[in-house]
C-alpha cells in the first residue's frame, strides 16, 4: 500500500490537500454567504499549512515566507476584507443558492474526474511526494472557476475568483515546490490590489443598481427585451 | 467451526438487544441535560417495553397478515443484522455469513415490511410515512454504498472482520478517503435511523414524521418489537461506525481480558458517539423533506469524494 | 441425446401450436391439449438446458435448410443455460395459462390464433437456442419475432393493442436488420455463414468494433436499452398475461443470448471500449427503466418498465465483465459474467411469477390500475403472498435470488481497483452507485405496487369483489415463487452451474466462488467477501421462531380470546374511506417532484368549488399522465419528419396514368445508362 508508507507529515499533505478540495466543495453549494466567506478563510488556512509541510518536506525556507504570507493574506486578510464587507451592506442573513445544487456538485465531481485524467501524464513525470496532489489542485481551480459560473451575488463570485487563486498557489507550491520568491510576492501583492479593487466595485455596484446580485447587471445593456 | 465461537456469538447478538434500550436512553439522557431538562431514569426504555408487551394487541379491522407479521420479520431482520455485525469481538463465526452490502439488504428488507404495514391500514398517515421513507431511504443507499466502497478499496475486502483488521493495523487514521468515508456514513445514519434533522423520533400527530406515521396503529407487543427493533437498528448503526473507523481495542480472541477491556472501551465510545449525536439533535432543527435530497446528496459526495481521494491520492 | 432432448422441446412446442389448429372446434381439448404440450416442451426445455449444462457440447446438422447451407444445430452450456432458463418460465407459464385461458373457451376467433401463435413463439425461441448457423438463427429469430407480434395484437380490437403492436414490429424489424448486418459483416471474414466459420474469423478490429455495434444495437433493440425501449413499455402489457411473462421473462433474455452468442463467441477477442459503451447503456436504462416504473399506476406497465431496469442492471453487468475481460483479467470477467447471467435467471423467474400474479388480478378484477385495487390480500391470499415473494425477490432483499444476484453484481464491481486505468477505477463504483439507487428505488416501487394494490381498502367494487383464482393459475405462480426462494437460498450452486457458461466463453472459471463448500458464496476469497444465504435464511427463521415460541409459552397466561378487532385509530380522525387512502401517485410524488425534469410530466389540478355551506372543503382533483422523454423529444421529432419526408415524396402519386408511364421510361434509361 503506497499510501501507509509514507512518513506521517507527507500523510498529513495528502489529508490537507483532500481537505481543501472538501472545502471547495462546501463553498461551491453553501447557501449562506456569510459561511462561504468563512469556509474561504479555512481553506486559506488549509493551504498555508500544506505550505508549510511542503517547506518542512522539501527543506525550501522561502516556502515558510510563502506559507506565513498566505496565511496572513488568504486565511486572515481577505477574509476579514470580505466580513467587512457583509458588516457593511448588512449581508449577514443573505443567501445565495443555487437553483440546482446537485447539479452542480455532480457536475463538479466529474470535472474532479476529468482533471485527475487529464493531469495524469503531468503526474506521473513528476517524483516530488506532492505528485498525486496536481489533480486536486487544477480542480479547485476548475470548481473556483465553476463558482464564478454559477454564484449570482458578487461577494460569493469574488470567493470564487480567491478559491480559483488558492487552487493556483496550491499547485505551484505542490509541483515546483514553490516559484521563486519574487514572483510570489507579485502575486500576493496582485491578490490584495483585487481584493481592495472588488471592495470599491462592491460600492459602486451597490450605488449603480442597489444591490450586489451580479446577474441585475444584464439589465444594463441596451438592447431591447422582450 | 468451533462452539466457544457460535456460544460468543449469540452471547454478542444478545448484549445487543439488551443494550439497544440503554443506549436510547443515554441518547435522550443527554439531550435533556443541553435542553436543561430533568432526564428519566436509563431503565425507562426497558420499562416501557415490559409495559407494552404486557399489553393486549388490538388490531384495526382492515388489517391483513401481513399487518401482523411485520414485527416479527422487522425484528428477526434487524437482529441478523446485529448477529454479522461485530460488536465487542472479532473472533465469531457470524461475521463471515454477511458482508457490509449484505447488512444493507437486512436494513432493507425490515424497511420494505415496515413500509407495507404502514399501507396495510389504509390511513393517510401510513401511506404517507412509508412513502417518505421509501424515499429518504433510495437516496440514502448510493450514499450508504459510496461508503462501503471507499472503505473496502482502502481493505480490499467487504467483510466487516477484514476490513476492521485492515482499518485497525494503520495505527494512526490519516487516510483522507476514510475521514469523508466517515463523515458521509454519518450523515447516512443519521437518515437512515430517523433522527433529526431528517426525521424527529419523538414527535406524533404531526404531518413531518415519518417512522412514527408507519408503526401508529400498532400496539401491545407488536409495538413493543417495533420499538426495540428501531433501537437496535440504531445501536447497529453506531457500533458500525464505531468499529469501521475507530476499531482500537476490538477484542481478537476469545480470552476473558480482551473481551472485558473491549466491552469497556466500547461502552465509552458508544458513550461519546451518544453524546455528540444528542449534541447535534440539540442544535439543528429539522429540515424540510425535500430538503433531504440536498443533504443525502452531501453524504453521497463525501463519500465520493472519499473514494476519488483514495484513487488520486492514496493509490500511488 | 441431450441436443435431441431439445428438439423434442422444439418439436413439443409447435405441435402444440399445430394441435391446437386441428382441434379448433373443442375448446375444452384444445385448451388442454395446446397447454399440456406446452408444459411437456418445458420440461423437455428443462432436462435438455440442465443435461447440457452439465455435458459437454453437441452438434448436428438437419436435413433442413438451403441446399449448399443445411441447419446447424448445437447445444453448448450457454445455449443451454438459457433454454434452461425457457423451460423454467414456459412450465408454469402453461399451466397457468391452461386455468388462464378458460375464459376465452367460448371465443373461438380469437382463442386458436392465441394458442397457434404460442407454439409458434415458444417453438422459435428454442430454435433460435440451438441454432449454429446464421441463417436458422435469423429464421428462429423472426418467427419468435413475428409469432409474438400477433401475440401482442391479441386484444386487436383495443387501438392501444393495435398501436403497441405495429411499434413492437417495426423496432423489431430494425433491430433485425442491424443483427443481420452484424452478420454479414462475420460472415464476410469468416467466410461462411454457419457459426463454425465464423468463430475461427480473424476481424480487424475496426470491423469486429462495426460487428459489435450493430450485434449491440440490433439485440439491445429487442432487450429494450434505453433509447430503443420504447416499444417495450406498449407491447408488453397488452398482451394476455401467461404471454406477458414469456415477453418479458424470456424474449428480452433471448436478445441477451443472441448478444452474448456474437459479441463474447463469434467476435471473440473484446476490447474493454465495447464494455465502457455497454455498461453506460447498462447504468442509463437501469436509472430510466426504474424512474418511470416508479411513477406508473398501471400495474403491467410498471412491470414492464422494470423489466428494462432489470436489463440494465444485467447489460451493466456485462459490461463490467467486457471491461474486465479486455484489459486482462479473465477471473474478474467470469465473475461479472456469471452475475450477469444469474441476473438474467433471476428476473425471468421473478418477472415472469410478477406478471401471472398481475394477470391473476386482471382475471379476477378486471382492472389493472393500481388507483382502483386495493385490499387484496384478504381476499386473494394465495395470489396475495406469492406476488409478495416476487416483490421481495425483484426489490433484491435478501435472502430471496434478486439480491444474489445483485451482490454479485456489486462484488465485480468493487473489483475496480485491479484496473489500469484510473478513470475506469473512479467511474465504475460511480456505475455501482447507480446500481445501488436502482435497487432503492425499485424497492420504493415494489412497495408502491404491492401496498396499493394489495393492502389497505379497496378502491373499487372490483376489488371489493374479488376471489382467489383457480388452483392451476395458482400452481403456476408458485412454481415461480418455489424458484424465487430457491435460487436465493442456493447461490453456490447455482453460480457452479453457470460457472459452466464461463468456462465454455471465456475460458476462465471461478475457482475460489465454491471452494468452502455449498454453504459459503465466496466469489474471490473467504477473506474478501463472503454470504451465506442458507444461514442468513436459517437464521431469519430461528430468530421468528424464537419469538412465535415466547409468544406461545407467554400465551396461556393471557386471555385465549381472539385479538380485538376495532376501527383503525388513525390519530383520532376516523372516518377511514377508501379515498382517504394514500394514491398510487401520491406515494410516488417526493421522488417525482425530486426528479421531476427526468418525465414528460403532464400534470392538470382542478378544483372544485363547494357547492354550499362554508368550510365545506374543496374537491380537488389532480390528474397526471407521465409521457417517456424519449419518445416525446426524439421519437416524435423523427416521426413527424418521416412523415413530412413521405409526403414529398408523396407528390410523385399523380393520379394520372401518364405520369407513371414516364417514371418508368426515366428509371429505364437511368438502369441501362447504369448498365451500360
Amino acid at each position: 500500500m503506497f499510501f501507509s508508507q509514507l512518513a506521517l507529515y507527507e500523510q498529513a499533505i495528502l489529508a490537507l490537500a483532500a481537505v481543501v478540495l472538501l472545502l471547495t466543495f462546501l463553498m461551491l453549494v453553501h447557501p449562506r454567504i456569510l459561511s462561504v466567506i468563512k469556509l474561504f478563510a479555512w481553506q486559506g488556512l488549509a493551504v498555508a499549512a500544506t505550505t508549510a509541510l511542503v517547506a518542512y518536506d522539501a527543506n525550501a525556507p522561502h516556502l515558510y515566507i510563502s506559507a506565513l504570507l498566505t496565511l496572513l493574506l488568504k486565511a486572515f486578510f481577505i477574509p476579514w476584507l470580505l466580513l467587512r464587507m457583509v458588516d457593511r451592506f448588512d449581508l449577514h442573513q443573505e443567501l445565495d443558492s443555487l437553483s440546482h445544487p446537485v447539479l452542480v456538485l455532480f457536475g463538479g465531481i466529474i470535472l474532479v474526474v476529468f482533471c485527475y485524467h487529464t493531469t495524469l501524464p503531468v503526474a506521473a513525470q513528476l517524483t516530488a511526494i506532492t505528485h498525486n496532489v496536481v489533480a486536486i489542485c487544477m480542480s479547485v481551480v476548475l470548481l473556483g472557476m465553476v463558482m464564478l459560473i454559477s454564484r449570482r451575488k458578487a461577494v460569493t463570485q469574488v470567493v470564487g475568483f480567491m478559491a480559483l487563486e488558492n487552487g493556483l498557489f496550491f499547485a505551484a507550491v505542490a509541483v515546483t515546490e514553490g516559484m521563486p520568491m519574487v514572483v510570489e510576492l507579485g502575486v500576493a501583492f496582485d491578490v490584495l490590489v483585487a481584493a481592495i479593487i472588488f471592495g470599491i466595485f462592491f460600492l459602486h455596484l451597490r450605488q449603480s443598481i442597489d444591490s450586489l446580485d451580479t446577474s441585475r447587471l444584464s439589465r444594463l445593456s441596451e438592447r431591447e427585451r422582450d | 467451526m468451533n462452539p466457544t465461537g457460535w456460544l460468543l456469538a449469540l452471547l454478542q447478538t444478545l448484549l445487543f438487544v439488551a443494550a439497544a434500550p440503554l443506549f436510547g436512553a443515554w441518547i435522550k439522557r443527554v439531550k435533556c441535560w443541553l435542553q436543561n431538562r430533568r432526564p428519566p431514569s436509563l431503565l425507562q426504555p426497558y420499562r416501557d417495553l415490559r409495559r407494552l408487551f404486557s399489553k393486549q394487541v388490538v388490531l384495526a379491522e382492515h388489517a391483513s397478515v401481513i399487518f401482523r407479521l411485520t414485527p416479527y420479520l422487522v425484528f428477526g431482520a434487524i437482529i441478523m443484522a446485529a448477529t454479522v455485525t461485530p460488536f465487542i469481538t472479532l473472533d465469531t463465526p457470524t461475521t463471515a455469513i454477511a458482508d457490509a452490502i449484505v447488512l444493507t439488504g437486512f436494513f432493507a428488507l425490515a424497511r420494505f415490511f415496515l413500509a407495507l404495514a404502514g399501507m396495510d391500514i389504509g390511513t393517510a398517515f401510513g401511506g404517507m410515512g412509508a412513502s417518505r421513507e421509501m424515499t429518504v431511504s433510495a437516496l440514502a443507499e448510493p450514499a450508504m454504498l459510496m461508503m462501503v466502497f471507499t472503505v473496502s478499496m482502502v481493505a480490499s475486502s467487504t467483510n466487516l472482520a477484514t476490513v476492521i483488521t485492515s482499518i485497525e493495523h494503520q495505527m494512526v487514521m490519516t487516510r483522507p478517503s476514510l475521514w469523508f468515508a466517515a463523515l458521509g456514513f454519518l450523515l447516512v445514519i443519521v437518515a437512515e435511523t430517523g433522527r433529526i434533522p431528517v426525521d424527529n423520533p419523538s414527535t406524533h400527530l404531526e404531518l413531518t414524521m415519518i417512522h412514527e406515521a408507519m408503526i401508529l396503529e400498532y400496539s401491545g407487543r407488536h409495538l413493543a418489537m417495533l420499538e426495540w427493533a428501531a433501537q437496535l437498528k440504531l445501536l447497529v448503526y453506531a457500533v458500525l461506525a464505531i468499529n469501521i473507523f475507530n476499531p482500537w481495542g476490538i477484542a481478537h480472541s476469545d480470552g476473558l481480558a480482551p473481551l472485558a477491556i473491549a466491552t469497556a472501551l466500547m461502552a465509552g465510545k458508544l458513550m461519546l458517539f451518544g453524546t455528540l449525536l444528542a449534541a447535534a439533535e440539540t442544535v439543528l432543527a429539522k429540515i424540510r423533506l425535500f430538503q433531504v435530497p440536498v443533504f443525502l446528496m452531501l453524504a453521497f459526495t463525501l463519500a465520493l469524494g472519499g473514494m476519488l481521494c483514495f484513487i488520486i491520492l492514496e493509490a500511488g | 441425446m441431450t441436443l435431441q432432448i431439445a428438439i423434442g422441446a422444439v418439436l413439443g412446442y409447435l405441435i402444440s401450436g399445430g394441435l391446437a389448429l386441428l382441434l379448433s372446434r373443442h375448446p375444452r381439448w384444445q385448451r388442454t391439449l395446446a397447454f399440456a404440450l406446452l408444459s411437456a416442451g418445458g420440461i423437455l426445455s428443462i432436462a435438455g438446458g440442465g443435461l447440457g449444462l452439465i455435458g459437454t457440447t453437441q452438434t448436428q446438422t438437419a436435413a433442413l435448410g438451403l441446399p449448399w447451407l443445411p441447419w446447424h444445430l448445437r447445444l453448448d452450456a450457454l445455449s443451454a443455460f438459457f433454454s434452461l432458463l425457457l423451460g423454467l418460465v414456459t412450465l408454469p407459464a402453461a399451466l397457468y395459462g391452461f386455468g388462464y385461458c378458460r375464459e376465452y373457451d367460448q371465443d373461438a376467433q380469437r382463442r386458436t390464433p392465441l394458442y397457434i401463435f404460442t407454439g409458434l413463439f415458444v417453438g422459435g425461441m428454442q430454435l433460435l437456442l440451438l441454432a449454429d448457423d446464421a441463417f436458422s438463427f435469423m429464421i428462429a429469430w423472426e418467427t419468435m419475432s413475428l409469432a409474438s407480434y400477433f401475440l401482442v395484437a391479441f386484444h386487436h380490437q383495443r387501438a392501444d393493442a393495435r398501436r403497441a403492436a405495429f411499434l413492437y414490429l417495426l423496432m423489431a424489424q430494425a433491430g433485425g436488420l442491424a443483427i443481420l448486418l452484424a452478420f454479414g459483416v462475420l460472415a464476410t471474414f469468416g467466410h461462411g455463414y454457419d457459426f463454425t466459420a465464423m468463430r475461427l474469423a480473424a476481424l480487424p478490429p475496426g470491423w469486429a468494433a462495426l460487428a459489435f455495434a450493430l450485434a449491440f444495437i440490433g439485440f439491445g433493440t429487442k432487450a429494450g436499452l434505453v433509447p430503443l425501449h420504447i416499444w417495450l413499455p406498449e407491447a408488453h402489457p397488452v398482451a394476455p398475461s401467461h404471454i406477458s411473462a414469456l415477453l418479458s421473462g424470456v424474449i428480452v433474455k433471448m436478445a441477451l443470448y443472441g448478444f452474448i452468442r456474437v459479441t463474447f463467441d463469434l467476435i471473440g477477442n473484446v476490447q474493454w471500449q465495447w464494455g465502457v459503451a455497454v455498461l453506460l447503456a447498462g447504468a442509463v436504462t437501469a436509472l430510466y427503466g426504474v424512474l418511470y416504473a416508479l411513477v406508473q399506476s398501471d400495474f403491467k406497465r410498471l412491470l414492464a418498465y422494470s423489466t428494462i431496469e432489470n436489463i440494465g442492471i444485467i447489460f451493466l453487468a456485462l459490461g463490467l465483465s467486457i471491461i474486465y475481460l479486455g484489459s486482462g483479467h479473465p477471473l474478474l470477467g467470469a465473475l461479472a459474467f456469471v452475475a450477469s447471467l444469474y441476473h438474467a435467471l433471476n428476473h425471468a423467474c421473478f418477472k415472469g411469477l410478477l406478471f401471472l400474479g398481475a394477470g391473476a388480478v386482471l382475471h379476477n378484477t378486471h382492472e389493472t390500475n393500481l388507483e382502483r385495487l386495493g385490499g387484496l390480500m384478504t381476499r386473494m391470499p394465495w395470489t396475495g403472498f406469492l406476488v409478495l415473494i416476487g416483490c421481495l425477490s425483484i426489490s433484491s432483499l435478501p435472502p430471496f435470488n434478486g439480491f444474489a444476484s445483485e451482490w454479485l453484481t456489486f462484488q465485480s464491481a468493487l473489483q475496480a481497483g485491479a484496473l489500469e486505468s484510473g478513470v475506469l477505477r473512479a467511474s465504475i463504483p460511480m456505475a455501482a452507485a447507480v446500481l445501488a439507487l436502482t435497487a432503492a428505488l425499485s424497492a420504493m416501487t415494489f412497495v408502491k405496487a404491492f401496498g396499493v394494490g394489495f393492502l389497505g381498502l379497496p378502491r373499487s367494487p372490483h376489488a371489493r369483489h374479488a376471489r382467489e383464482v383457480n388452483g392451476s393459475m395458482r400452481l403456476g405462480q408458485g412454481l415461480l415463487a418455489l424458484l424465487c426462494l430457491l435460487l436465493g437460498v442456493f447461490p453456490t450452486l447455482v453460480v457452479t452451474h453457470i460457472a459452466a457458461v464461463s468456462r465454455l466463453l471465456l475460458q476462465a472459471d471461478l475457482p475460489s466462488a465454491t471452494a468452502h463448500g455449498w454453504l459459503w458464496l465466496t466469489p474471490l476469497a473467504a477473506d474478501k467477501a463472503s454470504y451465506s444465504a442458507p444461514l442468513v435464511f436459517t437464521g431469519m427463521l430461528i430468530a421468528v421462531a424464537v419469538w412465535v415460541a415466547v409468544y406461545l409459552l407467554l400465551r396461556p397466561r393471557r386471555q385465549q380470546e381472539p385479538v380485538p378487532r376495532v376501527p383503525a385509530w388513525d390519530c383520532g380522525f376516523g372516518g377511514l374511506t377508501p379515498r382517504t387512502q394514500y394514491s398510487a401517485s401520491a406515494f410516488s410524488m417526493p421522488i417525482q417532484r425530486i426528479f421531476r425534469s427526468l418525465w414528460y410530466l403532464e400534470e392538470t389540478t382542478r378544483e372544485s368549488k363547494p357547492t354550499f355551506g362554508i368550510g365545506q372543503p374543496a374537491y380537488p382533483r389532480y390528474d397526471v399522465r407521465v409521457h417517456d422523454w424519449i419518445q416525446v423529444r426524439l421519437y416524435e421529432p423523427i416521426g413527424q419528419w418521416v412523415l413530412a419526408a413521405a409526403k414529398r415524396i408523396g407528390a410523385l402519386q399523380t393520379g394520372h396514368l401518364r405520369h407513371y408511364l414516364l417514371y418508368s421510361l426515366l428509371t429505364l434509361v437511368l438502369l441501362l445508362w447504369l448498365l451500360q
